[in-house]
């Protein structure tokens, strides 16, 4: 890994703001090529609204997001469309589109962004599936899946056009152990084998600690970055007792004694 | 306790003590008896205490937080601020929905301009799935609705001009009402409530499940791909629902007048197309397709707009169908008044 640390997103400064109340603080962090970078912390810390400035959702209040060299605060809406089409989002709960079958949603990007025949679709659906081991649900709706399916079809679409990088957001969120387990095994395999960039939002400890190369936490209170570093380590080493309560799953001090 | 209240207000003694050497469990009613009892004493001055707490009932009322239940006045919630920041909110929540309105608004004409330059880029499958949810699905009750009013027309003038022996007028009055006026309206009234609200109701559910979120990350615009196939669909459907509707309406005067003036149904149809002039059929479709213009972009707008949850989604359903209701009458008024000093 140490031959090839090339940041492929850099945040510079990030403020973020709802009408008036700051969210984020001058936070400012990179994510190399090649990693799974996960954005941890407590409820209401802010993680999504970081994820959603990461793919410009948001605009930030200030500060820079650079990703793959493109500035994507600034970008006029052709740049960013280049852009998109680099980044594949797998959101919380799929936002597969409810009135298309599992196939259609994974064709669309690959209709609308590349000028491959009409025939060549179905067969590069069916591999996308089978990524994600659902070949033969093409034919269903969303609807008609269950929860755990529902994210890796989202998954599947996320991945249509070989994004190089992807973004997560909670993805074992309502998902029982052994699917979310499955879901982080499927997370490992792909970064080792299309060496796709993942940046997870997240508060799964296990899930963190399974599959998180680096993490940065955040927190509500000091509305930054308070830990940054292998999740491993930070468990074993760290001292500030926000990074040690949230890695040994201890409650705040003025939650009931035992 | 209203016993023991009214002994504590008829003695009011100086302290009181609970001895709880008998009680071996106590459950939240059982501590609300507690806690009023010294909220009791505390407003009289008196004093307050337990004795003979087993460790079992000590645990159950540490766990209530016993001590200080009472001391901790609730959180603040930040809202009810003065009248003037309330206002000033309000009036920024406006904006922000104009200053989203008018971004909106010139979206839709930048896709449609795009659309004319690239027809192909229509999404034709969502197109004829929109026309069938709002045209075809509405033939039934646009038929009926129509067919009643053009009987009720023809039934309530026929009183009237009967009184004249102007009989036959029956079937200008209820074909010149419906193409120019009601005709349009009843249909676009219709389309609003079936279609409008529907339109609300998806992409607002859409926009909650992160579906629009998707879509843009995708790098899809979504007016482009969810309003236009709608507005397209619409514009091209209503038409042609008011033409039905027209028909519809001159056969249920023509049941009237045939039944109940005694006309016959030649003598009917041929008044009928001696009084419609090709301009007053043209002016009902034209009325008709900016209407559908009108509630397929609001229903859009509003769905677009939906934050927080169901209720949200609801909220826009209904704002969809009224504000849709609103224009079209409003439109209405302004082509008649331009039609009144133009032609």
């Amino acid at each position: 890994m140490t031959t090839k640390r090339q940041p492929i997103i850099q945040v510079k400064d990030l403020v973020a703001r709802y009408a008036e109340e700051t969210i984020l603080e001058n936070v400012s962090f990179e994510v190399y090529e090649g990693e799974i970078f996960v954005i941890l912390g407590g409820s209401g810390c802010g993680k999504s609204t970081l994820l959603k400035h990461l793919i410009g959702l948001i605009r930030p209040y200030s500060g820079q997001v650079i990703v793959d060299g493109e500035d994507i605060t600034h970008a006029n809406s052709q740049g960013s469309q280049g852009l998109l089409r680099k980044i594949g989002i797998l959101y919380q709960s799929g936002a597969l589109f409810g009135s298309m079958t599992i196939a259609e949603n994974v064709a669309l990007p690959i209709q609308e962004y590349t000028d491959l025949p009409s025939d060549l679709v179905p067969p590069l659906v069916r591999m996308k599936l089978s990524l994600v081991q659902l070949e033969g649900y093409e034919d269903y709706l969303p609807s008609e899946i269950s929860g755990g399916m529902r994210k890796r079809a989202g998954l599947a679409r996320a991945m249509a056009l070989n994004p190089k990088i992807l973004f997560f957001d909670e993805p074992s969120a309502g998902l029982d152990p052994v699917t979310s387990a499955g879901l982080d095994r499927l997370i490992l395999h792909l970064n080792k084998s299309l060496g796709t960039t993942m940046v997870i939002v997240t508060h799964e400890l296990q899930s963190i600690l399974a599959v998180a190369q680096r993490v940065i936490m955040l927190d509500k209170g000091t509305k930054g970055i308070v830990a940054e570093g292998n999740p491993v380590h930070l468990r074993e080493t760290s001292r500030n007792p926000l990074v040690w309560r949230f890695f040994n799953r201890q409650p705040e001090e003025s939650a009931h004694p035992a | 306790m209203r016993v023991l209240g009214a002994f504590l207000h008829d003695k009011a003694p100086i302290s009181l003590t609970v001895d709880l050497s008998e009680v071996t469990y106590v459950d939240d009613f059982g501590v609300l008896v507690l806690v009023q009892l010294r909220h009791r004493m505390t407003a009289q001055s008196g004093s307050f205490s337990l004795i003979n707490i087993s460790d079992r009932v000590r645990e159950i009322l540490a766990l209530l937080h016993f001590d200080d239940l009472t001391e901790k006045a609730p959180l603040p919630r930040k809202q009810i601020s003065n009248i003037f920041v309330r206002l000033g909110d309000a009036s920024l929540r406006h904006i922000n929905d104009f200053r989203y309105l008018t971004s909106f608004t010139g979206s839709i004409f930048l896709a449609i301009l795009y659309l004319c330059r690239h027809p192909r880029s229509l999404r034709t499958e969502d197109t004829v799935l929109a026309m069938q949810k709002t045209g075809v699905d509405a033939l039934p009750i646009v038929g009926l609705i129509s067919f009643l009013l053009g009987l009720i027309i023809a039934f309530m003038s026929s009183v009237q001009l009967r009184q004249f022996g102007a009989d036959i007028y029956v079937a200008s009055l209820v074909s010149l009402a419906m193409t120019r006026e009601l005709g349009p309206i009843m249909t676009a009234i219709i389309v609003a409530g079936r279609s409008g609200s529907a339109f609300a109701a998806e992409i607002g559910t859409m926009r909650i499940s992160e579906e629009i979120d998707a879509l843009f990350t995708m790098g899809f615009d979504p007016t482009r791909f969810l309003a236009i196939p709608k507005i397209v669909a619409s514009i091209v459907v209503v038409p042609l629902l008011t033409l039905y509707s027209d028909v519809f309406a001159i056969l249920g005067g023509l049941v009237v007048g045939v039944l109940m003036l005694d006309l016959t149904a030649n003598a009917y149809m041929a008044q009928t197309f001696a009084t419609l002039a090709p301009f007053d059929v043209f002016l009902g479709v034209l009325k008709s397709a900016v209407f559908a213009f009108l509630i397929s972009w609001i229903g859009c707008f509003r769905g677009f707009r939906v934050q927080g949850g169901a209720a949200g989604v609801g909220e826009a359903t209904t704002s969809a169908v009224v504000s849709s209701i609103f224009l079209i009458i409003l439109t209405d008024s302004v082509f008649s008044i331009i039609l009144r000093y133009w032609g």
